[in-house]
């Protein structure tokens, strides 16, 4: 059983770590438009800014 | 309504927002309905980014828009700029238009929902120890670290319930919330306190799952509600706030509420007129479509009574005010349409109905369980327990799920065909439509009437197309309009303007005349002389918006009466409802006349569906039971509409009717779905054999359900 030890806080960071990345694409809005983003790969003399 | 009694004084500060239709931070943003793919994007953002002005322009592909930084710059260049890159584009409202996932509402939504799904995930991970068998410390640990997530996971997601349950609790009335809070609030105080005495029955993860469905349903909701501008406000922001006043020989600018009965105000070229009045002096052309639905414009001249809202086109006049204020035409008119807005906001959403009946009746059974049980087993705590238990099972997690679910796929689906569904109830009143009504021109037809070529040989329509484009007054811009754009215009010389008669001008030395019917010495007006030969009427036809016929004809076959109410002359729309086999059609009828008759067929029970474009529509819209209008309308017409269609097609009209069915059928299946659960599980929780699993279990399962069934919306 002492392996729960290690295990619990483990998992609990991991799905922190999830939280968190959830958290920042919603404020980078990345699901603003999924449709496009996924279109916008394949446009090639696109500069997209990078700074948003 | 926060309405005041004067519609103007509201409307003010929206005047300037509504001209320029821009966002709050000065972006235009534009509705592009034919955009698909990749190169679209590529074309649509290089075209406007090589427009002189623009800053930057990006594409958003899933709702079919473009937000474009250019300070200083109007919508109507960028559309022109659009149309010829062969993108259609509309500018419409800014706040209908107001990017939903950005807006701090529901990006709040999204941060409680992702807490309350990191919270539930991990909780259950803990359950399904202790439900395989985890025992005595390791259980008591697990129950422990279920609440210390638990608990404040709950405080910060569940906001949205206990703030709205206690706003609907203050003014003693119940609501949705008010079980939901109850339920969340008593399975967490409950399970911390087995926790702390070392019980069984721990319900955070039914707590948090609870949470997490109906996060994800209120978010639906949230998106499928789009902020709405009242029609009447657009309406009253057309009225101009000054009139140029004639004091003697002096002009002076005053507000429109110093104006008085009998004064002459002056009117300009390209002004809206102020109030109602006669014209005591001067000639021009008026556009008062926004009165007539009739797209050319009208002679005026002294003695003509003119109405509030006409813009005047051609030559400056003077008015004697006869009706000032409330008493105008426009401002009867806005208060019309604010009356038939009023009346609409009191439909009440299905799902409200649904939650009048549930939210008593969930607390009833409880409360009848706790008393049962304090009767036949005298142990306050065992009482109190069970009941609690049934509070959780019953608590409404497939019915908040229930329609904000099908209507986000229903409102998608409707989206890609090209409407844009503004009205979370729209979709709930458009299933239950039995009549429709159509406006004609700019609905059933396209807004510019074409000129019939078939009389005329290519040799007077090159010369009538020169003229027409040598003229700038309306009547001949309407002409050169309707013309088709392969005429090549003949070699004129000597072109002259006749106020108030028409155009002349020499073509291989023969005198050729365009413009009144006594002037050119013809029938009717406008006509067109070439020499000695006899004039010729110039006709106008209009062309068939398309799916017109189509979406007719499909409705008729529903057995759905189809009809036309027009401002328009008997024979237009004799000859158009003719050709699209319609028998109830309806001519010269007064903005008035139209909502009287909506009106009149409400009152026999008929459900009306009314499309219409006009802003002699707009009242007609906004008393109809659901209403629809075409992205080419005016914004008050918009305004008032519960779906703005974003093509140009008619011919999906039908298929919205068809999918609004079977939404509604799709929320009746879910509040079964969700009553079947109900009906299985509150008789053990009321035995008190309900376990925290089970209650988990009945919880995902349904609204898992619930979920699935709504994708099968067509």
């Amino acid at each position: 059983m002492n392996v729960l030890i290690i295990l619990v806080p483990v998992s609990l960071i991991l799905a922190c770590l999830g939280l968190a990345g959830f958290l920042w694409t919603l404020r980078h809005r990345q699901y603003e438009d999924l449709d496009g983003d996924a279109w916008r790969i394949l446009v090639e003399d696109d500069h997209i800014d990078k700074d948003d | 309504m926060t309405m005041s009694a004067c519609p103007a004084c509201d409307a003010a500060p929206y005047a300037q927002e509504i001209a320029g239709r821009k966002s709050a931070d000065g972006d235009i943003i534009l509705s592009l309905p034919g955009i698909h793919c990749a190169g679209c994007i590529g074309t649509v953002e290089r075209s406007l980014k090589a427009t002189k002005g623009v800053q930057d322009a990006r594409v958003n592909l899933s709702r079919k828009r473009v937000t474009i930084t250019a300070k200083g710059m109007q919508a109507d260049p960028l559309i022109d700029v659009l149309a010829q890159a062969g993108y259609e584009a509309h500018a419409l409202d800014a706040p209908m238009l107001s990017t939903v996932d950005a807006d701090a509402k529901g990006r709040m939504l999204l941060i409680r929902l992702g807490v309350a799904g990191f919270a539930m995930m991990n909780v259950m991970l803990f359950s399904v120890a202790v439900w395989s068998g985890a025992a005595l410390a390791t259980q008591q640990m697990f129950h422990w670290l279920s609440a210390l997530i638990a608990v404040p996971a709950l405080f910060f997601s569940a906001q949205v319930f206990f703030q709205n349950a206690w706003v609907a609790l203050r003014v003693g009335r119940l609501n949705m919330d008010v079980p939901i809070s109850l339920a969340i609030i008593l399975a967490a105080g409950l399970s911390v306190y087995e926790t702390s005495i070392g019980g069984e029955a721990v319900y955070f993860d039914a707590a948090l799952s609870l949470t997490f469905f109906l996060l994800i349903g209120r978010y639906l909701d949230h998106r499928t509600r789009i902020a709405a501008r009242s029609a009447a406000q657009e309406l009253s922001a057309l009225a101009s706030p000054n009139a140029l006043r004639l004091n003697g020989d002096i002009h002076e600018t005053v507000p429109l509420t110093e104006l008085q009965v009998g004064d002459l105000i002056r009117v300009l070229v390209g002004m809206r007129v102020p109030v109602d009045g006669e014209i005591t002096n001067g000639t021009s052309d008026t556009d008062r479509s926004f009165l007539t639905g009739e797209s050319l414009p009208v002679r005026v001249q002294q003695g003509s009574v003119i109405a509030a809202g006409e813009v005047n086109l051609t030559g400056p006049f003077t008015l004697k005010v006869s009706q000032v204020g409330e008493d105008t035409t426009l401002a009867r008119m806005a208060r019309l349409v604010e009356n038939a807005e009023g009346a609409r906001n009191k439909y009440t959403a299905l799902a409200d109905r649904a939650a009048q009946i549930y939210a008593p009746a969930v607390h009833l059974l409880a409360l009848i369980t706790f008393l049962g049980w304090l009767f036949l087993s005298s142990d306050v705590g065992l009482a109190l327990n069970i009941a609690i238990s049934v509070l959780i099972i019953t608590c409404p997690c497939a019915l908040g799920l229930a329609v904000p679910a099908v209507m986000t796929t229903a409102t998608g689906r409707l989206f890609r065909r090209g409407l844009l569904v503004k009205n979370g109830t729209a979709l709930e009143r458009l299933a239950e439509v039995d009549a429709v009504v159509f406006d004609k021109t700019g609905t059933l037809t396209e807004g510019h009437a074409k000129i019939n070529t078939d009389a005329m040989d290519a040799v007077s329509l090159s010369v009538l197309a020169a003229l027409a484009r040598a003229s700038h007054h309306p009547v001949s811009r309407a002409i050169a309009a309707a013309l088709p754009a392969s005429i090549l215009p003949a070699e004129l010389t000597d072109v002259t303007e006749h106020s108030g008669k028409g155009i002349a001008a020499k073509w291989k030395g023969q005198t050729i005349r365009l413009g009144r019917d006594d002037w050119v010495g013809a029938t009717s007006s406008p006509a067109i002389r070439i020499g000695d030969t006899l004039a010729v009427p110039l006709t106008f036809s209009e062309t068939l918006r398309d799916g017109a016929a189509d979406a007719v004809k499909r409705l008729q076959e529903r057995g759905i009466p189809v009809y036309i109410f027009s401002g328009d002359t008997e024979d237009a729309v004799a000859g158009l409802a003719r050709k699209l086999g319609v028998m109830q059609a309806r001519a010269r009828m007064q903005p008035n006349d139209k909502l009287n008759e909506i009106k009149a067929m409400s009152d026999t029970g008929a459900k009306v569906l009314m499309i219409g474009d006009g802003l002699n529509d707009t009242a007609a819209l906004a008393q109809a039971y659901a209403s629809i209008s075409p992205a080419s309308a005016l914004d008050a017409s918009r305004a008032a509409s519960d779906i703005v269609l974003l093509g140009r097609s008619l011919a999906e009209i039908p298929n919205a009717i068809a999918t609004a069915k079977s939404a509604r059928k799709r929320v009746i299946e879910n509040f079964s779905i969700a009553a079947g659960y109900n009906f299985i599980a509150v008789p053990v929780a009321i035995l008190g054999y309900a376990s925290p699993l089970a209650a988990a279990i009945a919880m995902s399962a349904s609204s898992i359900t619930v979920l699935l069934n709504a994708l099968r919306v067509r």
